[in-house]
């Protein structure tokens, strides 16, 4: 039997979201690490620390597509790993709806914390 | 001309013991991604109490026990402050930091080599490329723990 390495079928709208958001994780992922831990220790954060921080329009976007970005990827990532551990069918139409519902109840509470840290609530 | 390998079922992860590096870097990948995606579930729920801290919820803790806490004894914070100073305060907390930065940079990393693979770039040099992401993984994981346990051991 002969396969690509992927859990992804090549070529599709899923594919190619995977990937782009991955170029965009990559630097965004990295980045907060710096920030967060090299830069400002986590172990100093505070509340007035994060207000600042998310005060700024730039780097609250950033966070907010980062949140996105990331969910998307992730949940993408595991749906995709469970159709090539072989769910199919009922099982599979469950699954979906399951992280969907799960998907956009993190970016809503997301990005209600997000509003909250900046101050907009 | 597309290019294809005999990989086998990858998914039965009996197997293991005949995995080559490039389906190791498949495992490795697939792995610190649910653990990625479980943390970010984790990491907004804790983040939540910035809800309760922008409406005005405090706690009273001492402000030894806190490392983003200054000054001493029994002092009211915003309740954001105090979780994160509560959890940042334990050992077993910064531990498990490094060990989801080891994570983060396995797969940042082994993406990067991914995205590359995609691109056709350097296949015949993908296995390379997986231990040169294991080894780059170590370094800075190694490399940060004075950071990472900064107060709790260092």
């Amino acid at each position: 039997m002969a396969e690509r390495y992927s859990s992804f079928a090549p070529g599709g709208t899923a594919w190619l979201l995977q990937r782009i958001t991955a170029a965009f994780l990559v630097v965004v992922l990295a980045f907060h690490f710096f920030q967060l831990h090299f830069v400002n220790h986590a172990a100093e954060v505070t509340f007035m620390g994060t207000r600042a921080r998310m005060e700024n329009v730039g780097y609250f976007l950033t966070m907010v597509l980062f949140l996105i970005a990331g969910t998307f990827h992730g949940v993408n990532g595991v749906y995709n790993a469970l159709v090539n551990q072989g769910l199919s069918g009922t099982p599979k139409k469950v699954v979906l709806a399951v992280l969907t519902i799960a998907s956009v109840a993190l970016i809503v509470q997301g990005i209600w914390v997000a509003l909250a840290m900046a101050g907009m609530i | 001309m597309s290019q294809s390998y005999n990989r086998g079922l990858i998914e039965d992860y009996g197997r293991w013991k005949e995995f080559s590096a490039g389906m190791w870097a498949w495992i490795f990948h697939k792995f610190t991604g649910w653990m990625l995606i479980g943390y970010l579930f984790t990491h907004i729920a804790v983040l939540s109490t910035a809800i309760g801290a922008a409406q005005g919820e405090t706690v009273e803790v001492f402000a030894e026990d806190l490392p983003n806490v200054e000054g001493t004894g029994l002092t009211e914070v915003d309740i954001y402050t105090a979780t994160l100073g509560g959890l940042e305060g334990l050992f077993i907390v910064r531990l498990l930091e490094v060990g989801l930065l080891a994570v983060a940079v396995f797969h940042i990393l082994n993406g990067l080599r991914l995205l590359m693979i995609d691109l056709g770039i350097g296949l015949e040099a993908q296995d390379k490329s997986f231990y040169a992401s294991l080894i780059l993984t170590g370094i800075i994981t190694v490399a940060s723990v004075p950071t990472f346990l900064k107060g709790v051991g260092f």
